[in-house]
């Protein structure tokens, strides 16, 4: 079961920052992202990947994105 | 187009749009724009201010065409690349007073973050004040952002909300059309022109214009964002933005040398004072109000061309700001810092920090 964040609405940095919060909670497994602009999208992407997490699906979804992020 | 789109999100994307900006920069200054000038954001909106009459300094009256391009290039880019996305209401009034503050502690400095850049790659060691002023201001906004400080969502509007700013900027073009600059006169029309200082100063307009729609298009694509870029590196260790402005740097530097225009040095450098702790100081407050309100000016401009309201708002309040920093005599000048300019850091510094302690998630 996936966790969910939702920084729809939020501008940079604080999509990040939501997403490096929910990375040190969980630590492994999967979350999901969910951002409304290709900024968020591409820095939410980078932030995750830089964690070592690997960014497994992008979705077009309403006005922005779902990214399914997940580590082993 | 896919190809494209993925390239400017890459490491090598933000490195070329960096080298853009630092080849056309200077070329701008050598074409006519003023010293270590080439693009100033701050500087350009006061200049635009300056030119609707909003305040009344005569050497800074000039309808900048670098940001008018900045904004509808922007715009272009985000039609083309279906990212035009209509959005407003997070804490628009906090946005239009940090865009005032930060116009008010960057005319301290005289220079937004990328002047700052500039001016570091044509020799202005005072640049190194205001750029660890800067620093220190960002480090001080990622604190708060650490502290759980944020201005809210911001929701999806009506097109026309995205639309307002641009259509601004377009206004003040044909307001160039209508009224354009008459040699040797201070007026045309309603609209104010420099005879000398720095808004007398500038390269063809066509030539101005052209260079800010590129660096617009480009920039909306890359993200560019000089505040971001030392944000990013402080607050996750993450150097992408940051290769951005080093590009920039040391590619306006080696233009600079290739074209005679670096002159290494802390004393008359143009348009700028060697009051090295004003310099800190007005970069902080500039710093920290970037940081709290998510963007660099430029970004700013490029994210209300994309139809960020908000964004839109924050470059209202810089515009009001310049206003206020002349008729207020906040604003720095070659001599120094204006008589007032040392109330207008710590009072800016103030209004900063309030806002930084006061603005914070509402634990669900």
């Amino acid at each position: 079961m996936s966790t969910i964040v939702d920084a729809r609405g939020f501008s940079c940095p604080q999509p990040v920052l939501m997403t490096m919060d929910e990375i040190k909670k969980v630590n492994k497994g999967e979350i999901e992202v969910l951002v409304d602009t290709d900024t968020s999208k591409e820095n939410v992407s980078r932030a995750a990947e830089s964690q070592g997490w690997q960014v497994r699906e992008i979705q077009e979804e309403g006005e922005g994105y779902r990214i399914v992020i997940s580590k082993d | 187009m896919t190809n494209l789109k993925n390239f400017f999100a890459t490491k090598w994307g933000i490195i070329s749009v960096g080298g853009f900006i630092g080849v056309f920069a200077p070329l701008l200054q050598k074409l006519g724009n003023p010293g270590n000038m080439g693009v100033c954001v701050a500087c350009f909106e006061r200049d635009i201010a300056g030119a609707l009459g909003l305040h009344r300094a005569a050497v800074v009256q000039y309808i900048r065409p670098e940001i008018i391009g900045f904004v509808l290039g922007s715009l272009v880019a985000a039609y083309l690349f279906k990212e035009f996305r209509p959005r407003a209401g997070s804490a628009p009034i906090v946005r239009f007073v940090l865009g005032a503050f930060a116009m008010i502690g960057a005319l301290v400095f005289l220079g937004c973050p990328w002047r700052a850049l500039l001016r570091l790659a044509g020799g202005d060691g005072n640049a190194i004040f205001g750029l660890l002023g800067l620093i220190a201001g960002i480090w001080i906004g990622t604190l708060f952002l650490k502290g759980g400080y944020t201005l809210g969502r911001a929701n999806k509007t009506s097109a026309s909300v995205g639309w307002l700013l641009p259509l601004m900027m377009l206004g003040s073009l044909v307001l160039t059309f209508i009224f354009p600059q008459v040699r040797g006169q201070a007026k045309s029309g309603i609209l104010f022109y420099s005879l000398k200082g720095p808004g007398a100063m500038h390269a063809p307009f066509i030539v101005s214009l052209l260079v800010g729609l590129v660096i617009g298009f480009l920039a909306q694509r890359s993200r560019f964002c000089t505040m971001g870029a030392f944000r990013d590196l402080i607050l996750f260790r993450q150097t992408h933005l940051f290769l951005g402005i080093c590009a920039l740097v040391v590619v306006a530097f080696i233009t600079n040398l290739i074209m005679g225009q670096f002159h290494p040095g802390f004393a008359h450098q143009p348009v700028a004072h060697s009051m090295s702790i004003w310099n800190f100081g007005g970069m902080v407050v500039a710093g920290l109000a970037f940081a709290l309100a998510g963007g660099c000016p430029g970004r700013q401009l490029f994210l209300a061309g994309e139809g960020d309201g908000d964004a839109g708002i924050f470059v209202l309040g810089m515009i009001v700001g310049a206003a206020f920093s002349h008729n207020f005599g906040l604003a720095s000048s070659p001599k120094g810092i204006g008589p007032q300019g040392i109330a207008a850091v710590l009072i800016g510094l103030l209004v900063c920090l309030f806002i930084g302690f006061t603005m914070r998630k509402k634990v669900a």
